[in-house]
């Protein structure tokens, strides 16, 4: 049966690792070829790669950075941020990227999604979108979670999957950074409503969330996270380890 | 030499940086005089199957492939390419493959229980069929990277290893000198590492 996946996320900023506690106050954690070996080396399913730089000057530095890793990793590697068009796609696969995903540049044009995934296959396309609780609703927002965009998030994952996109990372603003465990009842509105892999993020802070994250919600495919793996607060064969005396299939 | 074979479909810089990775000498081409004198064949690809058959046809390479493939070189697909390998595929349609192997490429959907997702992503276990060089390094049970929505079947005799999705699926093929796994093994791990190596050995 297929596994649980376990991915760590690299938010890289001129050439470094960082990760924001609610996306802000970044904090610099290590070098990202450094991390990625590391993690390869040590039971992560699949990295996550996102380019949270804004300069020209960064986003070549992040280039070079990702032909670097992906020239020793042989894991999957999906990268994130900056993508707004199909010529961005080209860019990072032809670094060595698996995966691309579509965060802000979706929200401009969604038929980037349908450009891409008919370019390199649904496969290929990853959508990455940051939820809040606005009232009663779900809500995407755009600008690493600044900007509310209006838009209902169930209904913006489903619209994105039927343009082709073939995974959806959906990061919850409300958990992130507290580390109180992943965002369950928006998750589960998600899972239920697309038939594609779901990738939880947003509040892992110990292995008991983990668990309960593919516990409660049997049709979550991974669990992303950041600092806790960054920090050696969370080991990952360890984390695996726990997930499997606990029923739940994992790659050992 | 191992030739990475070239026919404008996927992304080839896992493939070659795998390679490279393990020591093994490899070039990505579509040149026939390279792919005539390289000791073995890969042949990859990601992708829709009839654009993939027609891009090979296109370019005169299926007759190269096919006649390396009877001169008794050994010749590896991945993924698609594995597919390649096959009689026929009914991705949207019924398209001729090289038929370097008996059986047909046909969709998962109908096939698996219905709650499962399609595409097959992600890591699955393998388990032995028969014995196969592709095995030397590599155990019962270990795990390596899918991603596929059809799959090889009316195959039996050449299945090598198959994987658990709700049903049994083709995970590897065979057939003398042909071979093929249907994952990744450029992104497998060291598992998929090690899947290379035994291919790229020379035994004498």
């Amino acid at each position: 049966m297929i596994t649980k996946r376990i991915i760590p996320c690299l938010d890289v900023k001129n050439g470094r690792v960082v990760k924001g506690v609610n996306f802000e106050g970044l904090v610099d954690v290590s070098s990202p070829t450094g991390l990625a070996e590391y993690y390869s080396e040590n039971g992560a399913d699949e990295l996550v790669f996102y380019d949270i730089t804004a300069s020209f000057e960064g986003r070549e530095l992040f280039t070079d950075i990702l032909t670097k890793v992906a020239r020793r990793i042989f894991i999957p590697l999906t990268v994130g941020g900056g993508i707004n068009t199909v010529a961005d796609f080209d860019r990072v696969l032809k670094c060595g990227a698996d995966k691309v995903s579509v965060n802000s540049g979706a929200i401009k044009n969604p038929e980037l999604i349908k450009e891409a995934a008919q370019k390199y296959g649904n496969q290929c396309v990853v959508l990455s979108t940051d939820v809040k609780r606005v009232g009663s609703e779900f809500r995407v927002f755009a600008k690493g979670g600044r900007e509310d965009t209006g838009m209902e998030a169930i209904g913006w994952i489903k619209k994105c999957v039927e343009l082709g996109a073939g995974e959806v990372v959906v990061n919850s603003i409300d958990t992130d950074g507290v580390k109180k465990g992943f965002d369950i009842e928006m998750l589960k509105a998600v899972t239920a409503a697309v038939n594609v892999p779901v990738i939880a993020s947003g509040g892992a802070g110990s292995t008991a969330d983990f668990i309960n994250l593919f516990r409660e919600i049997p049709d979550i495919d991974a669990g992303l996270a950041a600092s806790v793996f960054h920090f050696g607060e969370i080991k990952i064969p360890d984390l695996k380890a726990e997930l499997a005396k606990n029923n739940i299939t994992v790659r050992l | 030499m191992i030739a990475i074979i070239d026919y404008g479909v996927g992304n080839l810089f896992s493939l070659r940086s795998s390679l490279g990775f393990i020591g093994a000498e490899a070039k990505v081409t579509s040149d026939p005089e390279e792919i005539k004198n390289a000791d073995k064949l890969i042949l990859p690809g990601v992708g829709a199957f009839a654009d993939a058959a027609l891009k090979l046809k296109e370019s005169g390479l299926d007759i190269v492939i096919k006649e390396e493939a009877a001169r008794g070189k050994e010749l590896m697909g991945i993924c698609l390419g594995m597919q390649l390998l096959f009689e026929k595929s009914y991705e949207y349609g019924e398209h001729e493959g090289l038929g370097l192997i008996k059986g047909s490429i046909v969709p998962l959907a109908g096939y698996i229980p219905e709650n499962l997702k399609i595409p097959h992503i992600g890591w699955n276990a393998i388990s032995f069929k028969k014995e196969h060089k592709l095995f030397k390094y590599i155990k019962e049970g270990d795990f390596v990277y899918f991603v596929h929505s059809y799959y090889a079947a009316d195959c039996e005799d050449s299945v090598i290893a198959d994987t658990e999705y709700g049903a049994r699926v083709t995970a590897a093929a065979a057939s003398g000198n042909i071979m093929g796994c249907q994952f990744h093994p450029e992104k497998s791990g060291n598992v998929g590492l090690n899947i290379l190596r035994a291919f790229c050995e020379t035994e004498n």
